[in-house]
């Protein structure tokens, strides 16, 4: 097998992210001098690398193979690698004020992030078992260790030694799973594995296994219940920054692997991986919104929000259609842009020494009024309350569940969604009906509006007007 | 074949055996030294199945170099108050209960329908280091190449884990 120059060139999105990640590693002695040069460098060369992905998917690339058939451009990766490009340069923004006030102010920072972007735009890609296990790795593991970053914060550092630990137990249970199914099918191809499980004679309980096994990986990294345990404390320690990264990049991306994954290779087992994939969407629906009503800090409350919102998430691929897809699609999608919003609104409080305990929150709508109306259109479409972003994200998915005739599932998604609304809407109730404590002096890092503002345009524009963005979810999903 | 069958059966129990003495023995280095007995097993194991170079491979990076870390980690901990330490009062009954459940579930499963008229994977086929490293540098090569990329990540992140960084 001989490869040619368009097998690099198909490639050079990720390329270029590894090569300026390598080449700040050693430029990093001489450019410590000006702070966040690296992070304007890093914010940069996304830029670059999401223009490389656009001219490659409108090219003559697109829709190939490459690499022996391990690595597709198609319109399916190209939506998701759009998501982790715009989720990193958002975070990337977000972290330049708050690095210099916790004083954790490193290139690495940007280096390890940038590193785990590339992992997450090789798993968009991927279409074998064994680039998924490597690219999952390489998203993981700096991921890891920019959650325990904060090196003088004990929880930052219990964050990221339960994470890091539980990652390398839920790791092992993927790769068994995908050992497994390479036995059984004598492939790691997805594709190559839907033809070989079509034949009657490959159906073993084995592969119930493999499956379980599977599951249980996937869950784990998008925070499903009961592979969840990580999630709290390590969202809690991290640095805020990384909260958002962790809760919207490693989930869009371990979604995105997730549903190629499960509708290209499983396809064939859909009834059996259907009933674990539902417990697992209840159980998160559930635990993860009624736990967060009981939090005291929005950094936990919204740990759990996350964990609930994967179970919706998760509803589009139970639904198992072309439709269901697209709406997993559109709910990433908009769930990045309003879940990032309200992180760095935590952000912008915390920088201006405002922790994040609810408490802290008192009387934000009296003397900070525009703050907390943009905090508050960002809660309320993470609840789902129209006309946000949020609420059209939850709607696409109810109606795929509904069209397949799951109509006690979507029931119940609906009544933990009106739980939901109660401890968002209480912190909005914080904001505005209680005295504030004092006045607090507020210094306005034009990044961080920037972000906000952003998010806050872009929730209410797809919230209002959501054909576009459905329209080119429903494009990229055709391929599944 | 059956002095095959028979040599994998001893290299199987004796690898399970050393696993189980790994958790059970209380002082470390005896931990660690069954854990070498286990691996070296493996390696056994792989000569059986037709491929020495994994084999090598096991023992060169498992047996040697992982080892080698393992017990430099042993010599820096205090083994009198590790052997004594347990672990802190969790309730282990749960464990008593899921573990059988789970060993008898797999028997099951592995045993319930017979694989053998299934088109498995092909095993030791050709297994030289030729073959292996054509394979890699082919049909492999992207895995290969995004490997040492994590490597390289990985190696940031220790280097930036370990490093002293606030006073």
């Amino acid at each position: 097998m001989i490869f040619s120059l368009l097998d690099v060139l198909a490639l050079l999105p990720e390329l270029i992210l590894v090569a300026v990640a390598c080449i700040l590693l050693v430029l990093d002695p001489l450019i410590k001098k000006c702070s966040g040069l690296a992070g304007v460098i890093s914010v940069v060369t996304i830029i670059a690398a999401a223009i490389a992905t656009y001219c490659i998917a409108s090219g003559d690339l697109a829709g190939g193979s490459f690499f022996a058939d391990m690595h597709k451009i198609d319109l399916y990766s190209v939506f998701f690698k759009m998501i982790f490009y715009v989720a990193t340069v958002l975070v990337m923004l977000m972290s330049f004020q708050y690095v210099k006030t916790k004083d954790i102010n490193m290139s690495e920072y940007y280096i390890l992030m940038l590193f785990s972007l590339t992992g997450m735009m090789i798993l968009a890609s991927a279409v074998d078992l064994l680039t998924i296990y490597v690219g999952l790795e390489l998203m993981s593991i700096p991921v890891y260790v920019l959650a325990g970053f904060k090196q003088s914060s004990r929880k930052s550092n219990e964050g990221a030694m339960k994470y890091i630990i539980l990652g390398a137990f839920s790791s092992g249970i993927l790769l068994y799973g995908i050992s497994f199914i390479y036995g059984l099918t004598g492939t790691t191809d997805l594709a190559g594995i839907a033809v070989a499980l079509k034949d009657p004679v490959t159906s073993v309980p084995a592969l119930s296994i493999a499956i379980v096994m599977l599951v249980a990986g996937f869950a784990f990294k998008i925070a499903g219940v009961p592979f969840h345990m990580w999630a709290p404390d390590a969202y809690e320690g991290a640095p805020t920054p990384i909260t958002a990264f962790m809760s919207v990049g490693v989930k869009a991306a371990s979604f995105a692997v997730m549903v190629r994954v499960f509708m290209v290779g499983l396809e064939p087992l859909y009834d059996q991986w259907v009933i674990i994939l539902i417990v697992i969407s209840v159980l998160s629906m559930g635990y993860g919104n009624l736990v967060a009503i009981s939090q005291k800090s929005i950094k936990r409350m919204l740990a759990y929000s996350s964990i609930a919102h994967a179970g919706y998430a998760l509803l589009g691929l139970i639904a198992g259609t072309a439709e269901g897809v697209s709406s997993v699609l559109f709910y990433m999608a908009v769930y990045a842009v309003m879940n990032i919003g309200a992180f760095a609104i935590i952000i912008l409080l915390s920088v201006n020494g405002r922790i994040d305990q609810l408490d802290s929150y008192r009387g934000l709508g009296k003397t900070n009024k525009l703050v907390a109306l943009l905090m508050m259109i960002l809660l309320f479409s993470l609840a789902g309350i129209p006309p946000m972003a949020g609420f059209m994200g939850k709607f696409y998915v109810f109606k795929a569940l509904l069209s397949q005739g799951m109509v006690p599932l979507a029931i119940f998604a609906v009544l933990m969604s009106s739980v939901a609304a109660y401890f968002y809407i209480r912190v909005i109730m914080v904001m505005y009906m209680k005295e504030p404590d004092g006045e607090f002096k507020m210094f306005k890092p034009a990044c961080l509006y920037f972000v906000i503002l952003l998010t806050v345009v872009v929730t209410i524009w797809h919230g209002v007007y959501p054909t576009l963005l459905i329209d080119l979810a429903r494009l990229a999903s055709s391929i599944i | 074949m059956i002095l095959e069958r028979l040599f994998f059966i001893l290299f199987a129990v004796v690898a399970i055996a050393a696993a189980g003495g790994v958790v059970c023995f209380k002082n470390p280095v005896h931990s660690a030294f069954s854990l070498i007995v286990c691996l070296l097993q493996v390696a056994a194991i792989f000569v059986l199945l037709r491929s020495p170079f994994l084999a090598v491979v096991q023992i060169f990076i498992y047996v040697g170099a992982v080892m080698v870390l393992f017990l430099f980690v042993v010599l820096v901990l205090d083994i009198k108050k590790a052997s004594l330490e347990t672990f802190p009062g969790l309730k282990r009954w749960p464990v008593y209960v899921i573990l059988p459940v789970m060993a008898i579930e797999f028997l099951i499963v592995i045993f319930g329908k017979s694989f053998a008229h299934m088109q498995m994977a092909e095993a030791g086929a050709e297994t030289t280091v030729e073959v292996i490293g054509l394979a890699l540098f082919t049909h492999y090569l992207l895995p290969f190449e995004i490997i040492s990329v994590l490597l390289l990540a990985a190696m940031v992140g220790a280097i930036i884990m370990a490093k002293k960084r606030w006073n």
